[in-house]
């Protein structure tokens, strides 16, 4: 009976945190994506700076999805999806950047 | 169009007297082999315990059956391409037509490397590791079976090809432009992207399957940095093998959309980079050679370990050093094609990075050489396996560093000095390795041991002839002679071409002799019963079971607190433990839709090759709809029950008993 109260107990405490982890990323979302808007709409920085504020931003949200929304962390449970998830990273950024570099390269000598 | 596509009568090559002698030969031996399963009454054993078994250990057998037949097959165009060479010298013929010349070199490129190899070692693969991890079976049983039967049908379109149409004429990269329709107008082409295709899809299956069941299925108490070292080199390859394996499927799939549909991916007209296949290609094909080596690195580690009885120095510092050399091994493609032209940077960082793949597999040359010393090495045929692949490989290693320098490539590059280079890495490592695994593990498989005279006669004849074959080609690619030549007019080559082609007949004995071990062993296996299951006490848990393995692997599950498992068990006295009381088995039963849906892929793959439009449909649906059949049945499995296991379990006892008093 003690044993099914805890159980009960730690699903309702899993379920606030989740919810409490949703609505935390929904908010940091909400606010990465207003700082860029404002920026490009208020004109208040220099064209380069906020170009750079927009890429920021949007990287700074990819992280934010990843962890609050994909639930992507190194915990027991995640750690999988983590590291299958930074493995394809890995490939990608290998085979299309180095891709991109040497037939680059190649097509800029027979210019 | 007609209703069988392009397919006529005409694509049949019936005034090419060669084949059509092949043809015979292969006709009456199917004959001759089928008319022996009808008078033995095996039809149904063949059936049902083996076409659509979800054993892992089946499977693996199968792979190697598989890998034995193509070893055949593209032996034979290697000896074809070296009497042709040894007979065109000073401006003669010799007896093949150019263009049956560039389909052998094709054929024998893509049948070694995919339907040779890659079976070879899959196969080891899957008769050792779940048993290496304390495992019932592999993840998902079924799509084993269905990988399997991929990758057959990928090597049946390419033996159709032989007596219906062509093979491909562009050696085994098949580079675009002359891959495009413009250049290679006939079928070749096709058969290469569909036999590459399907069987490169069940290789990807496979990756997945393994690296899930090693992630998923390891037995209780076994951390990952236990697993003995096989186990983790064919994960590293695994993972290769997921990351590499899609980039080919896609490169396939966008020369068909070239060839097909008149894209313009890789042709010069519409904008398109015949560079890009080039590129994507080794982004594949260099990760695919250390997919080979890697499983035999951990062969030899694991020979090396039971017959000093040693443990492996350096397990640490060996699952590390694969590991980078996974990683490094997909940065260094480039160097397939430092020629290409493209700046000078780029050729310098994969120069370098290739160099640098040295330092880990020096590492785990040391490694061997450190487990050997002080130890008690028995000199037996996997022993001398390795120890011929340890000189072989690191020749193999020396002269890949020295190709590795952007300027020193532009020199050899296409020459035969390439082709001794990576004949004595894939060959004289990876090929190596599996004839080691083969000799060790078939006790294991087959409950007999294999013939040790011809077994070390084989290998004398693999060890000379490789080096009679392939160190003539070294000094021929300093004199400049260059690769898929199919006559020669140089008297200054003459000698070597001669030497070289010696050094094939030695190898062919060898060949000759492996086969005759296996008949030998065959016809006195009473005499050679391996009743312990235990043959070299051997050091994982593979030799805990009988051999050949209870189908079930382990009547309970074991509990492992080492690297060495089975050598801690008989350390312990836990070893050979009887049981009162088994628990019912869950095993997943036999399936034909593995063979079914192959069969319709198969038929679907020629069709797409004539342009039978009305049978690829007809293919594709059918696979479509066994595999329907397959996700929507429900009667999959089974439970051994604990007075069968009980039964075979003190069966096997009893003989580890008798075995050892």
């Amino acid at each position: 009976m003690g044993q099914e109260n805890t159980l009960a107990r730690q699903q309702v405490d899993d379920l606030s945190s989740q919810v409490k982890s949703y609505l935390v990323g929904f908010m940091l979302s909400v606010v990465l994506t207003a700082i860029p808007f404002w920026a490009v709409m208020s004109h208040h920085f220099e064209k380069p700076l906020t170009i750079a504020l927009v890429l920021g931003s949007a990287v700074v949200q990819i992280v934010v999805h990843l962890k609050y929304f994909l639930h992507l962390d190194f915990s027991k449970e995640g750690k999988l999806n983590t590291f299958s998830f930074l493995f394809t990273a890995l490939i990608i950024v290998m085979v299309v950047g180095l891709s991109v570099w040497i037939i680059y390269a190649a097509n800029a000598l027979m210019m | 169009m007609s209703i069988l596509g392009k397919l006529t009568l005409e694509s049949i090559p019936y005034h090419e007297p060669i084949i059509m002698v092949t043809l015979a030969v292969v006709a009456v031996l199917a004959v001759a082999i089928a008319a022996l399963i009808t008078k033995y009454r095996k039809w149904g054993v063949l059936w049902n315990d083996w076409f659509t078994s979800v054993d892992h250990k089946r499977l693996g057998i199968m792979y190697i059956v598989l890998a034995l037949v193509m070893l055949v097959r593209g032996f034979s165009d290697a000896i074809m391409m070296r009497t042709q060479q040894a007979l065109a010298t000073n401006g003669a013929a010799g007896y093949l037509p150019p263009e049956h010349y560039d389909q052998i070199f094709t054929a024998h490129g893509v049948i070694m490397i995919i339907f040779m190899a890659m079976p070879f070692m899959i196969g080891l693969m899957n008769l050792v590791l779940p048993l290496q991890i304390g495992a019932r079976d592999v993840a998902f049983p079924f799509l084993n079976n269905l990988s399997f039967w991929l990758t057959t049908s990928g090597a049946v379109l390419i033996n159709i090809s032989l007596g219906l149409g062509e093979f491909a004429k562009t050696g085994w990269v098949a580079y675009p432009p002359l891959s495009e329709l413009a250049f290679s107008p006939g079928v070749g082409v096709d058969y290469y992207i569909w036999a590459l295709q399907i069987s490169g899809i069940g290789t990807t299956l496979t990756g997945v399957n393994f690296i899930a069941t090693v992630l998923k299925m390891r037995a209780p108490g076994m951390k990952l940095m236990q697993m003995p070292i096989f186990t983790w080199t064919c994960t590293w390859a695994n993972i290769l093998i997921v990351a590499s394996f899609p980039i080919l499927t896609a490169l396939l799939g966008m020369l068909t959309l070239d060839r097909y549909m008149d894209f313009h991916f890789f042709t010069n007209a519409g904008g398109g980079n015949a560079m890009m296949y080039i590129n994507l290609f080794w982004a594949w094909g260099h990760p695919e050679v250390y997919i080979l080596i890697l499983p035999a690195f951990g062969i030899f580690s694991e020979v090396i370990s039971t017959f000093t009885s040693k443990r492996l120095f350096g397990y640490t510092s060996m699952v590390w050093a694969s590991g980078a050399i996974s990683i490094l091994g997909f940065i260094v493609w480039l160097h397939h094609f430092f020629t290409m032209g493209s700046s000078a940077n780029v050729n310098a960082f994969f120069g370098v990075m290739t160099m640098v793949i040295a330092v880990p597999t020096g590492v785990k040359l040391f490694n061997w050489l450190f487990t050997i010393y002080r130890g008690r090495l028995k000199v037996t045929v996997p022993v001398l396996w390795t120890l011929g692949f340890m000189v072989t490989f690191t020749i193999g290693g020396m002269t890949g560093v020295l190709l590795a320098v952007p300027g020193a490539d532009y020199v050899l590059h296409n020459s035969l000095f390439l082709i001794a280079h990576f004949h004595n890495t894939i060959l004289g490592g990876a090929v190596f390795g599996y004839l080691a695994g083969f000799s060790y593990w078939f006790p294991k498989a087959m409950g007999f041991h294999l013939n040790e005279r011809l077994g070390k006669a084989a290998f004398w004849c693999w060890q000379i002839g490789f080096y009679v074959a392939f160190m003539p080609l070294y000094v021929l690619g300093f004199l400049g002679m260059t690769r898929r030549l199919s006559h020669t007019d140089n008297p200054a080559w003459n000698f070597w071409i001669y030497f070289a082609a010696v050094g094939a007949f030695i190898i062919f004995v060898g060949i000759i002799l492996q086969f005759v071990q296996l008949y030998v062993s065959f016809r006195d296996r009473e005499q050679n019963l391996d009743t312990t299951g235990d043959p070299w006490n051997g050091h994982t848990l593979e030799w805990s079971t009988s051999s050949p393995p209870q189908f079930y692997n382990f009547a309970k599950l074991p509990h492992v607190s080492d690297i060495d498992a089975f050598t801690d068990q008989k350390e312990k006295g836990q070893a050979y433990q009887r049981s009162a009381d088994y628990e019912p088995i869950h095993m997943p039963k036999n399936t034909a839709s593995g063979i079914l849906i192959a069969i319709c892929i198969t038929a679907a793959g020629f069709a797409a090759v004539w342009h039978i439009l009305w049978l690829a449909i007809a293919g594709m649906l059918g696979a479509f709809v066994a595999f329907l059949f397959r996700a929507y049945g429900n009667d999959h499995d089974y439970y051994v029950q604990p007075s069968e296991v009980a039964t075979i379990e003190n069966a096997h006892l009893d003989k580890v008993v008798r075995g050892t008093a």
